[in-house]
């Protein structure tokens, strides 16, 4: 007999949680003049009637180049579009994608919504928490490689089970397949 | 199909025919294979008349909601001074839909083309692709098609050497299933969290940035493309049903199912047929137990429903269901009903906007309800209790999110019952087949 399958996580999951911000260097400003990211930046202005709507781009390149949106990050992109820093936390806040706390080396995320779980998408999620030694999702390895977490609907539901790891989308992961896609990693 | 697998006989590959061909990726090859002639074709058009065509093609809006593309367009209202938007709905993030994900990393050319066009036909100068940002691949080949296009000035400020600008931008999104909804959609391109909007106002009468905006699903701005090139009686004839419903549909299949993958038919298609022949049927020794057909914010079928489907928007809604963005997921009677919806619930709890007290408070607590009873916690009243926190849910909020999530929960109790009812009198769940390694 198969027990239902156990959701891990939870809505109380604590995603991005254990981690220590002193233990990071201090603030180095990304959009600094006449850098790649702020010339980057400035060329996709005038696509758009106002300046705001440059507001997800300028996350995404801080991002890139930070590894993580601080709160320092959020002022200064806040500085530069003529934003409250408060207004640009809220809009940092409501989408999943943007790091709010600093993330391992290898950012993988593991697709476990409705479609992959019935094809066990579950036991991949476990896999990777073993092999990567995270323990727990959303939690940093000790050696700051790997952090694990589910992540809800990669678009990819015919291919499950889809994992992320930073900007690479691998399909049909299955657990089997876990410790050789991460030996290829540095 | 065409990619992993060969197209099956059965099916009518319009928009996938290029499917895991890697050269029709580029300019030359999306060229060789007649690209761009659409587009041409239609810059020597009066834009009424693309409208025109495409009303009488019969084409309905791919996303989820079906509205006919053409009369969305001649909302459109022209010359009336201001700036006209298109944004193209490429946040494909509905469980069980990945056909969008297909066209961009295979046709993304086509796309640029169909934008293109609908923005032509708009009176629109610039079009925005909003992609989620969790398609590292469509964004790369999206922002390579637009990149050759610009080069070759098939778009830009002199559009196909005809004078006229179009413009079109990929826009990446950031992890939010709320902003597939069209206004949510244009919260979100203006840089702001994406919340949806009260309607009206429509967004043909203020859209983003406050301006009349049309907003099309990637499919449908790609089935423009044949349309124009075959006329509107070659498309109303690719239907086996009714006059409704035309064209050829792509559906994302995946599950409990032999081959998952995206297929391509005729609207009116037999359901049973495509479960049980053209997709390969169940895995072995298991047999389906349910269908939700078209993403999870549909009803779930029973089987009995999905066997007299046929696959149009009237068909399965005739079947206790709907199209949707024909997202098919095949549940088996190895899994638990119980645990397939309250998965489906944590994921609506999950991407709540949490604007709109129902919503936010429903699914949580719906989340909350359905887990219990899963892990064998639940009582009796439950269910009632379960079907209350639906009725509430439906049809009080701003967007329909809150909706969809009441609609598994309703379907699912009203169609299973007695999976519920066991997990409840504290029998487990007993999977027919036990797993085979």
């Amino acid at each position: 007999m198969t027990p239902p399958p156990e959701i891990l996580g939870g809505l109380e999951s604590p995603e991005y949680a254990s981690h220590d911000r002193a233990a990071h260097a201090p603030y180095a400003p990304v959009f600094v003049a006449g850098s790649a990211a702020r010339r980057e930046l400035d060329e996709l202005m005038p696509r758009y009637p106002h300046k705001m709507a440059t507001l997800l781009p300028a996350l995404w390149i801080l991002q890139r180049e930070r590894g993580w949106v601080s709160e320092e990050g959020m002022a200064e992109v806040a500085a530069l579009l003529d934003l409250t820093p408060a207004y640009v936390k809220g809009v940092v806040t409501f989408y999943t994608m943007y790091h709010q706390h600093p993330v391992g080396k290898y950012f993988v995320q593991v697709c476990t919504t409705s479609p992959c779980a019935i094809s066990g998408a579950e036991e991949v999620a476990k896999a990777f928490l073993r092999h990567t030694k995270a323990g727990e999702l959303g939690v940093t390895s000790a050696d700051g490689r790997f952090t694990v977490i589910e992540v809800e609907c990669l678009g990819a539901c015919g291919f499950a089970t889809p994992v992320m790891i930073n900007e690479e989308f691998i399909e049909s992961v299955t657990p089997e397949k876990v410790p050789q896609l991460l030996s290829r990693l540095a | 199909m065409g990619y992993p697998y060969q197209p099956h006989h059965r099916e009518t590959t319009v928009l996938s025919q290029y499917f895991g061909v890697a050269e029709a990726r580029t300019l030359d090859g999306w060229k060789k294979r007649g690209g761009y002639q659409a587009l041409e074709k239609a810059l020597g058009m009066a834009p009424a008349d693309i409208v025109n065509v495409v009303k009488e093609s019969g084409l309905r809006g791919r996303g989820g909601a079906g509205f006919p593309t053409g009369m969305k367009w001649s909302f459109m209202k022209q010359g009336d001074g201001k700036p006209h938007y298109l944004c193209c709905n490429a946040d494909e993030s509905e469980p069980g839909t990945f056909k969008d994900r297909e066209l961009m990393r295979w046709t993304p050319h086509a796309l640029v083309e169909g934008c293109a066009i609908a923005a032509y036909a708009i009176g629109a100068e610039t079009a925005y692709v909003y992609i989620r940002g969790e398609f590292t691949e469509p964004l790369h080949w999206m922002n390579e098609a637009i990149k050759e296009a610009y080069a070759a000035g098939l778009i830009g400020k002199n559009a196909m050497g005809t004078g006229k600008r179009i413009d079109v931008h990929v826009h990446k999104g950031a992890g939010a299933y709320i902003c597939g909804e069209e206004t949510a959609l244009m919260e979100s391109l203006e840089g702001r969290r994406g919340n949806p909007r009260i309607k009206p106002p429509f967004p043909a009468v203020s859209g983003v940035f406050g301006m009349p905006t049309t907003i099309n699903n990637v499919e449908t701005l790609i089935a423009a493309i044949p349309i124009l090139m075959n006329g509107a009686d070659w498309y109303k004839k690719m239907s086996l049903s009714n006059p409704k419903s035309t064209g050829t549909k792509l559906y994302s299949v995946c599950g409990n199912i032999a081959r998952p993958g995206t297929y391509e038919v005729v609207m009116g298609f037999p359901f049973r047929d495509f479960l049980y022949d053209v997709c390969g049927g169940p895995l072995p020794s298991k047999k389906f137990k349910a269908v939700i057909p078209g993403g999870v914010s549909v009803p779930i079928q029973s089987m009995e429903e999905a066997d007299a489907t046929l696959m149009d928007y009237e068909g399965f809604v005739a079947q206790g269901s709907m199209l949707g963005s024909g997202g098919v997921i095949v549940i088996d009677n190895a899994q638990s009903m119980v645990a397939v919806i309250a998965r489906i619930a944590r994921f609506f709890a999950h991407e709540s906007c949490a604007q709109c007290t129902q919503c936010r408070e429903g699914t949580a607590w719906t989340t909350k309800i359905m887990e219990r009873i899963r892990d064998g916690h639940g009582t009796t009243e439950d269910l009632d209790t379960l079907l209350d926190i639906a009725e509430q849910m439906t049809g009080k909020t701003i967007c329909v999110l809150s909706d969809s999530c009441a609609t598994p929960v309703v379907s699912g109790i009203k169609k299973f019952r007695s999976e519920f009812e066991e997990l409840i009198q504290g029998r487990r769940f007993h999977p027919v087949v036990s797993a085979v390694a």
